[in-house]
């Protein structure tokens, strides 16, 4: 048997998140092959080569897939797919929006969010928020999934697979790309960084997100995430949004300032390895997930917190 | 422009479910349940391109049991024009949802589909790009704003890094992301309006739709519980812990 793993391609580097769907596919067993797909992708065809125990990274260069645009890349997906039992992607907003599609153009039912390979067709996945774990096998000949990569850990290098470009699929010309607003930060990306320091409607403003968050962020060396209420609010931008319907981490150290702890939010962030959170509501949910809990005011605390960071040298 | 709307009774974002002591499933007997957020947001959209000229019609369409008229109901109440029930008691995968969706827009021919981005109970997050994929349609998924221009609707998305705009032809596909509006509040007489609309009841079959599952859930469990933290009373004291703990 043999996977094929639809690679995160970020700009022409490869994501750290695809490493963790291997280790997926590598459970389930057999070869596996990766899919690197995308405009000037030699880079992140390179660093697929290297990861240890894959068999062979196919290669399809071109504009046409340089927007991830689900309609072309699943067309591409589904024309590769005979030759393989099982197609893999991690759960991004890139595989969430293709993995389907390509699913229904095989006929096959999707096993989405994986946490767990129990065995070749059986999977682990959280339902109702993460508040359930569903055990399922999959009766379909093929199977389509998409792995969680907060728990997965990373395959590491070790590899030197062939690399063989493919030819462009067909384009089923419905769809193009119009514009784009993506986020530069040099901070690390949400979903790979080992601390996270989050914020929520107790921020009040966008000023005080930037102002109260940003300093402590930066001298933990953190991502920052945010609750849905602080992305509502404009306090900061959609791509922080931690949770049921936002990103899913596990760092090990999630840091939730003036979050109250909705079970959409613990969604996202409850498998996090130490969880610290700063509330001046002693009642709130938060506190039944937190390692280290501190009932206070955020907006002192916070600023105790950078000076305190400061002395330590940090 | 006729727009379908597809809508999924489920147990209430509010209600924090249990699991089956015999891990049979989720326990479900006197919760409250209510229509999917995001698709309350998909429904809300279509009356707002109706109010805009832009779209003629808006069609529900709900596939679960009899109380799921509820949940039709509730968006007719905000303004949807009429229903479609398919009614069944089994579970209904994203795939067979979108089969049977896919006859309906055969029969419909809808200029737009617009569906929730994803169930709150299964978190499957599939149906609106399976449907698409049957259609030959494209899919502006996760959307947080949705612009019909001539012949084509440029669709926003909440991506991982930012936001992306695409253009589709129309006939399209669109799934609601959180941001795209703010559902409105149904008002007393158009709640009572809403039960007079027409309803059509259906069944899988008259769509010739097979919808046995193709996932056989084995088993259903409670996620491994964290264990009880403790308070600290200082930032200092905080710093200490995380220290000991190997984090900082
Ligand atoms: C379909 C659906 C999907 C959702 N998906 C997500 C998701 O992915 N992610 C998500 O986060 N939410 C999600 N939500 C929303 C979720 O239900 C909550 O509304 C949201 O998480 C609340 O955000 P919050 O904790 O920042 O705000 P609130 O609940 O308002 O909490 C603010 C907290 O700040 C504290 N506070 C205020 N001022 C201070 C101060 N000065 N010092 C200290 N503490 C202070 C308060 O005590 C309170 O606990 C979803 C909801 C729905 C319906």
């Amino acid at each position: 048997m043999t996977a094929l793993i639809v690679a995160e391609v970020t700009e022409s580097a490869l994501a750290p998140s695809t490493a963790k769907a291997l280790t997926a596919a590598l459970q389930i067993g057999g070869g596996v092959h990766i899919l690197v797909a995308g405009k000037n992708v030699g880079p992140a065809a390179e660093a697929a080569a290297k990861l240890s125990g894959v068999e062979k990274v196919l290669v399809a260069d071109g504009a046409a897939y340089g927007h991830h645009l689900a309609e072309p890349l699943a067309a591409l997906i589904v024309g590769l797919a005979g030759g393989y039992d099982a197609i893999l992607a991690p759960s991004t907003s890139s595989s969430k929006n293709v993995l389907p599609r390509v699913a229904a153009l095989l006929d096959v039912a999707q096993v989405s969010d994986i946490i767990k390979v129990v065995s070749a067709d059986t999977f682990e996945r959280p339902i109702y928020a993460g508040n359930a774990i569903q055990t399922v096998r999959s009766k379909d000949a093929k199977k389509v999934i998409t792995v969680r990569t907060a728990s997965f850990t990373a395959t590491g290098e070790g590899g030197s697979a062939a690399i063989e470009a493919i030819g462009a699929g067909s384009d089923p010309s419905v769809s193009s790309f119009k514009s784009e607003a993506l986020a530069k930060s040099e901070r690390p990306e949400l979903t790979a960084a080992k601390i996270i320091v989050s914020g929520g409607r107790g921020l009040a403003s966008s000023e005080n997100f930037k102002e109260y968050i940003e300093p402590v962020a930066t001298r933990l060396g953190a991502a920052i995430g945010a609750s849905r209420a602080a992305v509502d609010a404009g306090y900061a931008p959609n791509d922080l949004q931690v949770g049921q319907t936002g990103k899913v981490v596990a760092p090990d150290l999630y840091v939730a300032i003036g979050i109250s702890g909705a079970i959409q939010h613990l969604a996202g962030m409850k498998d996090s390895k130490v969880i610290v959170a700063i509330n001046k509501d002693e009642e709130a949910p938060i506190f039944q997930v937190a390692d280290y809990g501190l009932v206070a005011d955020l907006f002192p605390t916070l600023k105790e917190l950078d000076a305190e960071l400061a002395k330590a040298g940090r | 422009m006729k727009v379908l709307v597809p809508v999924k009774r489920v147990v209430d974002y509010n209600v924090k479910i249990r699991v089956k002591p015999d891990g049979s499933g989720v326990d479900v007997a006197n919760v409250k349940f209510s229509m999917n957020p995001f698709d309350e947001i998909a429904v809300e959209e279509a009356i707002r391109l109706k109010e805009a000229g832009k779209a003629t019609e808006v069609v529900l369409v709900t596939i679960g049991p009899a109380k799921a008229d509820e949940t039709l109901r509730s968006g007719m109440a905000i303004g949807a024009d009429r229903g479609i029930h398919v009614k069944t008691d089994e579970l209904v995968e994203p795939l067979a949802v979108a089969k049977i969706l896919a006859k309906i827009v055969a029969e419909e021919a809808p200029g737009l589909v617009i569906l929730g981005k994803q169930a709150i109970d299964d978190d499957s997050n599939q149906t609106g790009q399976m449907l698409a994929a049957l259609l030959g349609w494209g899919q502006g998924t996760f959307a947080s704003k949705v612009e019909i221009t001539e012949g084509s609707v440029d669709v926003t998305r909440e991506v991982d890094g930012g936001l992306q705009t695409v253009t589709l032809k129309l006939p399209a596909v669109v799934t609601t992301d959180l941001r795209l509006n703010e559902p409105r509040y149904a008002s007393l007489p158009n709640i009572i309006k809403a039960k007079k609309k027409e309803v059509a009841a259906k069944t899988p079959a008259d769509y010739g739709v097979d919808i046995t599952p193709r996932l056989e859930v084995l088993k259903t469990a409670e996620p491994p519980a964290r264990k009880a933290g403790i308070k600290v009373g200082s930032v200092p004291e905080l710093l200490e812990k995380l220290k000991t703990a190997g984090v900082l």
